[in-house]
C-alpha cells in the first residue's frame, strides 16, 4: 500500500487516538457571532494531558460531536502556535450546526481530530502566497494567516483576496486591521454592495487578475464554492501560475473521518484523507464531472 | 491409521462426515461456530450445532438476478457456492454500537459498550471469500501497517480470534469470475495472502476402508494451515478416527480446485451468452474506467439500475457505513451505531441537503469505479474478488463484467482522467 499515487509525501500528522471513534470533551470557553448565523465557538479541551498533546496545521479540521444529535466536520480555525484553544467558525444550516448555535459558555461538547491535509504552508515559505476565501471559506484559512502573522519573514508578499455576497457576509472584518498592521494585504470584495460600502463591487477572480503576481515565486490557497476555485485556477493560469501552485480546500459529506466510512469520496480520493486540501492540477480533471 | 503424534501445520488429514460433525463440536467448545445452511430458501451462514445443519444434498442455481435452491442427492456439504452471506456479516456487522454516552452533571461520559463476543469459527470460507477478508483487512487494520492508518478496535479484536475453515470449490456459478480475478477458485494460496486455519477439499466416496468403513462413505482432505487449526486437528483426532492423507488422497485434493479453474478457464472460450462463463479482464482497469467517467453506458446502465443498494450489501468488500445517534427520551444516554451505507442511496453523499450524486447513473458509476479503479488507489488492490453476488442479487440482473467489458470495447476520449 506503500507507494499509493494518492498519497505525496507529505507527512499525516497524528491524530489523538488510533481509535478513530474516541472522542474528547472540550469546553466553550468563548463564542462570537462573526456574520448573520456564522458563529465563532472558542473550545479547551478539558483533559489537561489531552490539551497538551493537542497539535494541528493550518488547514485541518476536527469532528465536532452533540451526542444524541450527530458530528460536523468544521476547519480548524485558531492560531496552530497555541492550539490548547480551538477556534471553529460555523455556520448553522443543519441538524448538528444548529445545535451548536444553542450552546452557551461553559457546555461541553466532544471532539476529536485533527484530521486531513494541511495548507502547504511549508513549501510556499521564501514566495508570496495569495489566499483566495469566498464568503465563510476563510474559515479554513484563518489558521494559516495566523502562521503567517507569526513567522510573517519566512513569506514574500501575503494578499488576502476575500469575497462574500455582501458587506454583512465578509468574516473576521474585525480583525482584518491587524493582518494589514503585520504586513499582509487584505482586498474585500462583494457581490452586492450596501450604501456604506466603500469597496470594489465584483468577484475575486477579477481582484486575482488585477494583481502584480511573480508567476514562479507565488502560490495561490484557495477556499470557496466550486465556480470560484475552478475561476481562480483558470484567471492564475493565465497569469503564468501553473495548476500545481493553486491548492483548494474541498467540501464532503463525511462519517469517520479516518478513510474508512467511505462517504466522502471524490474519484480515487478520500477528502477526510487526501485532502480537504488538494492540490489543483490532481483534482482538476474531477472536478469537471457531473454528479462525482 | 490413527495419528499417534500431535498434528502439526502443513499435515493433512482425512475426515468422513463424523470427522466433520467432530470438527464443528470441537470449535463450540470456546467458539460461536457459524457456516452455510438453508433458511429463507437460500444457503445463508448460520450458527450451527453439528455437520446435520450443512447443506448436504442441496444444489444452489445462480444467474444474474437468480438464486434457486434444488435437491441433488449426489451432493456434498459444500457443493453450493457462496450464497448472500460473507464474512463481512460478522466482522463488520450490518448494525453495531461503536461508542456510548451518558450525561451526569452536565459532563459527557463515554460508558463501555457491549462486552467482547465469543470468538468465531466459519466453516465453509471458499477462496474469494478470503480474499475479501484480505481486502477488507487492509481498510480496518490499515494502521497496523501504515503509519498514518487508523485502526478499527471492534474489527480487529473480532479478526484476531477469527478461526476459519477453509473449503475449495468443487463447481462454480455461472455468475463465479474468481479465476478471472485472482481470488480463486483455490480456498487458499500463500502467493495471493489467503490462508485458513484448516482448508477442507471434499474428495468425493471413496472405496470402504479404515477411515470410511461403510462403502461409498464420503471424505474431505482437511489441511492444517495454522498453530491453532493444528490443536483443534489434533483435539478433533482423540475423539473420532481422523487418517493421515495418502499421497493419492493429497493428489486429488490438489487437483480438485486446479481443474475447475481449467474449466472455468474454458467455459469462458465456449461461445456467447450468459452461461458460457463470465471473465472480467482487469488489465489496466484503473484507467480505463477513470478515462471514461463521461461513458454513455454510465446512463445506459443507469436507467437500468433501481438504485436498490442490493448489490452493495451482498458484496463482500463494500465498507461504506454511517453513524446514527439512538439517544433516550432524557438526552443523557446515548448510543452511537454504526450501519451500512450504500452509495446507491442519496445520502451517501448528501450536501447542505441535497445528494452530489443525485443521478442513479452517477451512483452506480461510483459504485462501479470505487469497486475497480479508486480502492486500488486507496487500497493498492481490487475491491472485486469475482464471487458474483452482486450480479446474482441485483433484481434487473446487472453484470458488472458486462458493464466493464462495454466501455472497454468502445472507450470514450479520454475524459476526467486521474494520472
Amino acid at each position: 500500500m506503500s507507494g499509493s499515487p494518492v498519497t505525496d509525501g507529505r507527512p499525516r500528522p497524528t491524530t489523538l487516538a488510533a481509535d478513530p471513534w474516541r472522542t474528547h470533551p472540550a469546553r466553550v470557553v468563548a463564542l462570537r457571532d462573526e456574520t448573520p448565523g456564522v458563529r465563532s465557538y472558542d473550545l479547551e479541551l478539558r483533559d489537561a494531558r489531552v490539551r497538551a498533546e493537542y497539535r494541528f496545521l493550518p488547514g485541518q479540521f476536527n469532528m465536532l460531536y452533540l451526542p444524541g444529535i450527530g458530528e460536523a466536520a468544521i476547519s480548524i480555525s485558531s492560531d496552530p502556535a497555541a492550539p490548547e484553544l480551538l477556534t471553529h467558525t460555523v455556520r448553522a444550516v443543519g441538524n448538528v450546526t444548529n445545535a451548536l448555535a444553542r450552546l452557551a459558555v461553559g457546555d461541553e461538547i466532544l471532539i476529536r481530530g485533527p484530521y486531513g491535509q494541511p495548507w502547504p504552508l511549508g513549501e510556499l515559505s521564501g514566495g508570496d502566497v495569495i489566499l483566495v476565501a469566498g464568503g465563510l471559506g476563510l474559515a479554513s484559512q484563518r489558521a494559516a494567516i495566523l502562521d503567517i502573522v507569526r513567522r510573517r519573514d519566512d513569506f514574500g508578499r501575503v494578499t488576502i483576496l476575500h469575497g462574500a455576497k455582501t458587506p454583512s457576509g465578509l468574516l473576521y472584518t474585525s480583525e482584518h486591521d491587524a493582518w494589514q498592521g503585520a504586513g499582509i494585504a487584505v482586498d474585500c470584495t462583494v457581490d452586492t454592495a450596501e450604501a456604506t460600502w466603500q469597496g470594489p463591487v465584483g468577484l475575486v477572480t477579477d481582484r486575482l487578475a488585477g494583481l502584480p503576481l511573480a508567476a514562479s515565486s507565488t502560490g495561490i490557497l484557495c477556499c470557496g464554492p466550486d465556480p470560484m476555485m475552478t475561476g481562480v485556477a483558470r484567471v492564475a493560469a493565465g497569469r503564468g501560475l501553473g495548476h500545481s501552485r493553486v491548492w483548494v480546500s474541498l467540501e464532503r459529506n463525511m462519517s469517520c473521518a479516518v478513510g474508512q466510512c467511505g462517504l466522502c469520496q471524490f474519484g480515487p480520493f478520500f477528502v477526510c484523507l487526501d485532502g480537504p486540501v488538494f492540490r489543483y492540477d490532481r483534482i482538476e480533471s474531477l472536478l469537471g464531472v457531473r454528479c462525482l | 491409521m490413527m495419528p499417534t503424534r500431535e498434528l502439526r501445520i502443513g499435515d493433512a488429514v482425512t475426515l468422513t462426515a463424523a470427522g466433520l460433525d467432530a470438527l464443528i463440536r470441537r470449535l463450540a467448545v470456546d467458539h460461536r461456530v457459524v457456516g452455510p445452511r438453508i433458511a429463507d430458501g437460500a444457503i445463508v451462514v448460520r450458527d450451527l450445532a453439528s455437520a446435520a445443519d450443512l447443506p448436504t444434498g442441496w444444489i444452489d442455481d445462480q444467474e444474474a438476478g437468480r438464486y434457486r435452491l434444488h435437491r441433488d442427492d449426489a451432493a456434498g456439504p459444500f457443493d453450493h457456492v457462496v450464497g448472500p452471506h460473507s464474512l463481512k456479516n460478522f466482522l463488520f456487522p450490518p448494525r453495531e454500537p461503536i461508542a456510548r454516552f451518558g450525561r451526569v452533571d452536565g459532563e459527557w461520559r463515554e460508558l463501555p459498550v457491549d462486552p467482547p463476543e465469543r470468538p468465531l469459527a466459519v466453516i465453509g470460507v471458499r477462496g474469494c471469500d478470503l480474499a475479501a477478508l484480505a481486502i477488507q483487512d487492509r481498510v480496518f487494520l490499515r494502521g497496523r501497517t501504515e503509519p498514518d492508518g487508523h485502526v478499527d478496535e471492534a474489527y480487529e479484536r473480532r479478526r484476531h480470534k477469527l478461526f476459519l475453515v477453509a473449503v475449495d470449490c468443487r463447481r462454480a456459478a455461472p455468475t463465479c469470475f474468481c479465476h478471472s480475478t485472482g481470488s480463486g477458485p483455490a480456498a487458499c494460496s500463500a502467493a495471493a495472502g489467503r490462508t485458513a486455519d484448516l482448508t477442507l477439499t471434499d474428495l468425493g466416496s471413496g472405496p470402504a476402508d479404515a477411515v470410511a468403513p461403510a462403502l461409498g462413505e464420503r471424505r474431505h482432505a482437511c489441511r492444517i494451515g495454522s498453530e491453532r487449526g493444528a490443536a483443534v486437528m489434533t483435539a478433533v483426532a482423540a475423539e473420532v478416527f481422523v487418517g493421515h492423507c495418502s499421497a493419492d488422497e493429497a493428489t486429488a485434493a490438489e487437483r480438485v480446485p486446479a481443474d475447475l479453474e481449467r474449466a472455468m478457464w474454458q467455459r469462458g472460450k465456449e461461445g456467447e451468452g450468459a452461461t458460457s462463463g463470465r471473465c472480467l479482464d482487469t488489465g489496466n482497469i484503473r484507467d480505463l474506467l477513470f478515462s471514461n467517467l463521461d461513458h454513455p453506458r454510465w446512463d445506459d446502465v443507469g436507467a437500468r439500475c433501481l438504485s436498490c443498494t442490493n448489490c452493495t450489501l451482498v458484496c463482500p468488500t463494500c465498507f461504506c457505513a454511517s453513524v446514527t445517534e439512538v439517544a433516550d427520551l432524557s438526552g443523557d444516554s446515548v448510543t452511537r451505531e454504526r450501519h451500512w451505507e450504500s452509495c446507491f442511496s442519496l445520502d451517501h453523499a448528501r450536501m447542505h441537503g441535497t445528494s452530489v450524486r443525485h443521478t442513479t447513473a452517477s451512483r452506480y458509476r461510483q459504485w462501479l469505479t470505487h469497486k475497480l479503479a479508486g480502492w486500488i488507489d486507496q487500497f493498492g488492490t481490487s475491491g472485486c474478488t469475482g464471487c458474483g453476488r452482486c450480479i446474482t442479487w441485483c433484481p434487473v440482473g446487472i453484470d458488472l463484467t458486462a458493464e466493464v467489458a462495454a466501455i472497454r470495447e468502445s472507450p470514450s476520449a479520454a475524459t476526467g482522467g486521474t494520472s
